[in-house]
C-alpha cells in the first residue's frame, strides 16, 4: 500500500507528510515532524497526554489517524510560547510547582490552554471538568488546579 | 501502540460509503470519531482490513426542528449535542447525556452515530433514546428504514443494524407539556463510562404522574425500559415518597445484571434504585418548572 500524502498546518507552519493510514496524528507529529513534546501515555483515548487542538477542537491525537487531520490546523504543546516566553499557563505551572515527573504535563497544560480559551474565569468544579480527560500519577491534581487558576487571573489581568 | 496494517478511504457521500460496505462486506468497518473503533483496533479486539472514514460527511452533521420531532445528525458531535439549544429545551435528555460522556476530548471527536451503533451496554445516550421514545434511521443499499429505539439496542455491542446500513440519523420526540426529564449517571472514576445511569421522562398534571418512561443503562447486557418502575409511579402523586417507592423496585426483571472487578451485580442493582429515585425526582421538579 502506498503511503498518502497529506497537508497539516502545526503551530503556524506548513507540512506535507507522506503517511501510512493506520499512523495516528501523534505518532505523525512526534516521529516524522520531530515535534516531541506531545506524549503517548496508554495509546487509547484515556490519559490525555497527546493532547492537540486540532482545527480549534482540544483531541486526543493518539485515536485520531494522521489521514484524519488532513488540511487541518493544529497547535501542539510547542506552539504555545511567543519569542521564546513561556505561555501564562505554562508560567504558572512552574511557579506554582505544579509538575513532578512531567510526562502529563503537555496535555494538562493544552487541556488548561483550551478551557481558559472557552472560559476566562472558571470555579474550581469547572477546572476540574475541565481536566478531566487528563490523568497524572504524580502531583494529586492539588497545584495543577492552583496553577490553572493563577493562570486565569493573570490572564484576565486582574 | 499501533493498529495492524489496514486501507482507508474517506467516503465522499453516504452511498459511497453504503457501496464500499456493500463490496467489502465484513472485512470494513465505518469510522466517525474513532473513540470505540480506533482503541478496539489498536488492542487487536477488531481487525478490520478497510476502514472507511464518513468523518467528512458534513451533511450528516446537523441538529434541527421537525415538526414534532428534533431529527439529530448521525455526525452529530457529543459536544454539539450537549450545547445545543435546540436540544436543551425540546430533548433534554439527549443533552444532558452528552454533556456527561467521558471528557473534553471524548465529547469533542464522538459521534452519536457511533456511540449508538458501537452500543456499549455502560454507553450513556441508549438510556436517552430509549426514556424519549427516539426512532433510530438506518439507510442501506435499499433505502431508508426506521428503527424504534425499543427495537434497536439487541445485546451487548449488538444492534438490529445490519452490517451494510449506515445510522444515519435519530429522531426524538419533543417534550410534550407538563413533562419533565432527567439522565443522571454514576460515573466509573476512570474510565467515565456509566456503572449505571438512568433517564426518566415524567408528566404529571393536577399533581398527579399521568405518564413516566424509565431506562436504564450499565446495570444489563443491553439499555432497557423499566416498565416495573414506569408501572408503580404512574397515577401516584408527584412527590418524594412516591417516587422512592417506585424507584425501589428498579431492575427487578434483570436476571443477569452486569458485574466485573468494579461492581458487582448487587451493587449495580442497589444503585439503579438509588439513581432511579434521584432520577424521577429531579424530572417530576422540571415538570412543575
Ligand atoms: C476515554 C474514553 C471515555 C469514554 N467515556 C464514555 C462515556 O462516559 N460514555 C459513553 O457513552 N461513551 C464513552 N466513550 C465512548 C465514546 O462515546 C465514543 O465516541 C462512541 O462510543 C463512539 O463514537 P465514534 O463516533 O467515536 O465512533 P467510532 O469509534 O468511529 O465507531 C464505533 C463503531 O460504530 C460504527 N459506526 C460509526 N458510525 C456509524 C454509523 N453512522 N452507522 C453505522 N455504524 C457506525 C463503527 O464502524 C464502529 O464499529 C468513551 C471513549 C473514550 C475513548
Ligand atoms: S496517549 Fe492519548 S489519551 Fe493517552
Ligand atoms: S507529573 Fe507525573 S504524571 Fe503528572
Amino acid at each position: 500500500m502506498p503511503k498518502r500524502l497529506i497537508n497539516l498546518t502545526v503551530n503556524g507552519e506548513a507540512y506535507e507528510v507522506a503517511v501510512e493510514p493506520w499512523w495516528s496524528l501523534l505518532y505523525t507529529v512526534r516521529e516524522e515532524l520531530g515535534l516531541t513534546g506531545s506524549k503517548e501515555g496508554c495509546g487509547t483515548g484515556d490519559c490525555g497526554a497527546c493532547s492537540m487542538l486540532v482545527d480549534g477542537r482540544l483531541v486526543t491525537s493518539c485515536i485520531m489517524l494522521a489521514v484524519e487531520a488532513d488540511g487541518c490546523q493544529v497547535t501542539t504543546i510547542e506552539g504555545l510560547a511567543t519569542d521564546g516566553n513561556l505561555h501564562p499557563v505554562q508560567q504558572a505551572f512552574v511557579e506554582k510547582g505544579a509538575v513532578q515527573c512531567g510526562y502529563c504535563i503537555p496535555g494538562m497544560v493544552m487541556a488548561a490552554y483550551d478551557l481558559l480559551r472557552r472560559n476566562p474565569n472558571p470555579t474550581l468544579e469547572e477546572v476540574r471538568l475541565g481536566l478531566a480527560g487528563n490523568l497524572c500519577r504524580c502531583t494529586g491534581y492539588a497545584k495543577i488546579y492552583e496553577a490553572v487558576l493563577a493562570a486565569a487571573e493573570r490572564m484576565r489581568g486582574d | 501502540m499501533i493498529p495492524a496494517p489496514f486501507d482507508y478511504v474517506q467516503a465522499r457521500s453516504l452511498e459511497e460509503a453504503i457501496s464500499l460496505l456493500q463490496r467489502h462486506g465484513e472485512e470494513a468497518k465505518l469510522l466517525a470519531g474513532g473513540h470505540s473503533l480506533i482503541p478496539m483496533m489498536k488492542l487487536r479486539l477488531v481487525r478490520p482490513s478497510l476502514l472507511v472514514d464518513i468523518g467528512g460527511l458534513e451533511e450528516l452533521r446537523y441538529i434541527r426542528e421537525e415538526g414534532e420531532e428534533v431529527a439529530i445528525g448521525a455526525l452529530a458531535l457529543h459536544s454539539d449535542v450537549a450545547r445545543s439549544p435546540l436540544l436543551r429545551e425540546k430533548a433534554p435528555l439527549l443533552a444532558q447525556a452528552a454533556s456527561v460522556i467521558g471528557d473534553v476530548q471524548v465529547r469533542n471527536r464522538g459521534t452519536i452515530g457511533g456511540s449508538l451503533a458501537h452500543a456499549d451496554p455502560a454507553a450513556d445516550y441508549p438510556a436517552a433514546v430509549l426514556a424519549s421514545e427516539a426512532t433510530l434511521v438506518a439507510q442501506g443499499p435499499v433505502g431508508r428504514r426506521a428503527i424504534p429505539a425499543r427495537e434497536y439496542f439487541l445485546g451487548p455491542f449488538t444492534t438490529a443494524l445490519e452490517p451494510e446500513e449506515v445510522l444515519v440519523e435519530v429522531r426524538v420526540p419533543a417534550l410534550a407539556p407538563g413533562t419533565g426529564a432527567a439522565y443522571l449517571k454514576f460515573p466509573h472514576p476512570a474510565s467515565g463510562f456509566a456503572v449505571v445511569g438512568c433517564a426518566a421522562l415524567v408528566t404529571v398534571r393536577g399533581g398527579e404522574v399521568t405518564g413516566a418512561r424509565v431506562a436504564f443503562t450499565g446495570v444489563a447486557g443491553s439499555p432497557f425500559r423499566d416498565d416495573g418502575v414506569e408501572g408503580a409511579v404512574v397515577g401516584r402523586p408527584a412527590e418524594a415518597e412516591a417516587m422512592a417507592e417506585a424507584a425501589a423496585l428498579a431492575a427487578q426483571a434483570v436476571d443477569y445484571p452486569l458485574s466485573d472487578v468494579f461492581a458487582s451485580g448487587r451493587y449495580r442493582v442497589h444503585l439503579a434504585k438509588v439513581f432511579a429515585r434521584r432520577a424521577l425526582a429531579e424530572a417530576v421538579a422540571a415538570a412543575a418548572s
